[in-house]
């Protein structure tokens, strides 16, 4: 899917995750993660990251995410949003 | 009260706070109202619609009773935020600004028509109205019975006393009508009574009288803004061992009289009134869903 602009959602708050996601060079899904739980989570929440990326059809980004301890539903939701913001789209619910 | 399910407490919680989202349901609070409305600016509608749908569909929220307070119909974001609660399970929809059946008809419509698209079976989404206008007082008993999903009226404050051009006194003189009005409405639908919030959370003695006074009224229950609200509210809601053990006898002394065949209940030597023996059933349903007596007393 085609981005229209750099799409950014979420927050710095404890709890969340700020992503941007923005049109890019290379090709696929690429992730740029700094997270307060890194060591432990950090492949996980990259997984969720991409997977969700896929689900929104998106191709050739560069995603880059400030983790605050979230949950995958956070990452999820702010991973859509900013998905929906970058390209102009609706979610079907 | 509708049946068994306590609404003593019922604790709004801003959608876009993922952190709150998450432990929300940990304290102890009769239900959640995760907030799409007035907690959230313009620019994050659509942010905190997709955190509080994939919430829903993912954390076990037991047995809370969950409500998503949606932006109204009249506005952009109404439409879309029943569509994304309804599929993904939500129980309760929130109606904030109801000022007539008319809005609970369009309401129940958009409704529908999410559970169709979601595949959810028609009549599963229950609504809780919240009137917070004079016009929205005044068709308070039209807009409780507009729908079979109502589970309740509430009333919120703020809008209502900016509308009414006064503001809100720590007696609360300026609501005796709305409120009064809510309950008699409520009462005469059958669904529940919620008062508004009180909004000074460090003002617990100000929470227990003014929940003392809304008890009175004959509300069920009160939003809330703040978990530490919630213990002085359930105590003012839980009845004494005394209105207990009463309760029992005269309930005992009622079947007594039906197995008899007898419609006069007599308790003490004294004649007992039909309406005394439904509060008495009353407190008997609220110890019972409080855990202070079980099902087999």
């Amino acid at each position: 899917m085609k981005l229209e602009k750099n799409g950014v959602a979420g927050t710095l708050e404890s709890g969340d995750i700020m992503v941007e996601i923005r049109p890019s060079e290379k090709q696929g899904i690429n992730v740029e993660l700094e997270s307060t739980v890194a060591n432990l989570f950090g492949r996980q929440i990259k997984q969720v990251i991409i997977e969700t990326a896929e689900k929104c059809g998106l191709e050739n980004v560069d995603i880059i995410a400030n983790d605050k301890g979230s949950l995958d539903c956070t990452i999820r939701a702010r991973v859509t949003t900013a998905a929906l913001r970058a390209t102009g789209g609706e979610f079907k619910w | 009260m509708n049946g068994e399910r306590l609404r003593r407490t019922m604790l709004f919680v801003p959608g876009n706070n993922p952190g709150m989202i998450a432990d929300a349901h940990i304290y102890g609070s009769d239900a959640v109202m995760f907030d799409l409305e007035d907690s959230v600016s313009m620019g994050e509608k659509d942010a905190a619609r997709m955190l509080v749908y994939n919430a829903l569909k993912t954390i076990d929220y037991g047995k809370v009773e969950i409500v998503v307070r949606v932006n109204p119909l009249s506005t952009p974001y109404g439409r879309d935020d029943i569509f994304a609660m309804v599929a993904a399970g939500c129980p309760v929809i929130r109606m904030p600004k109801t000022e007539c059946a008319q809005d609970v008809i369009d309401t129940e419509k958009c409704i529908e028509e999410a559970e169709k698209t979601a595949g959810v079976e028609i009549g599963t989404t229950k609504i809780l109205t919240a009137v917070e206008s004079a016009l929205g007082i005044t068709n308070a008993y039209s807009i409780a019975t507009a729908s079979s999903r109502i589970i309740g009226i509430a009333l919120g404050a703020e809008d209502y006393c900016a509308n009414l051009k006064t503001t809100r006194s720590q007696e609360g003189t300026e609501l005796f009508y709305a409120r009064s009005a809510i309950v008699v409405a409520a009462r005469a639908a059958g669904i529940d009574a919620l008062d508004t919030v009180y909004s000074n959370v460090n003002d617990t003695e100000g929470l227990i009288e003014q929940t003392k006074l809304i008890k009175q009224l004959g509300f069920d229950g009160k939003s809330i803004i703040n978990p530490r609200q919630i213990a002085p509210i359930n105590e003012v809601f839980r009845p004494t061992d005394k209105d207990i053990e009463k309760a029992l006898r005269i309930i005992k002394a009622a079947e007594e009289a039906e197995k008899r065949g007898s419609g006069v209940v007599s308790l003490d030597g004294k004649m007992v009134d039909k309406p005394v023996v439904m509060r008495a059933q009353r407190v008997i349903t609220v110890a019972r869903a409080m855990n202070i007596i079980g099902e087999e007393v």
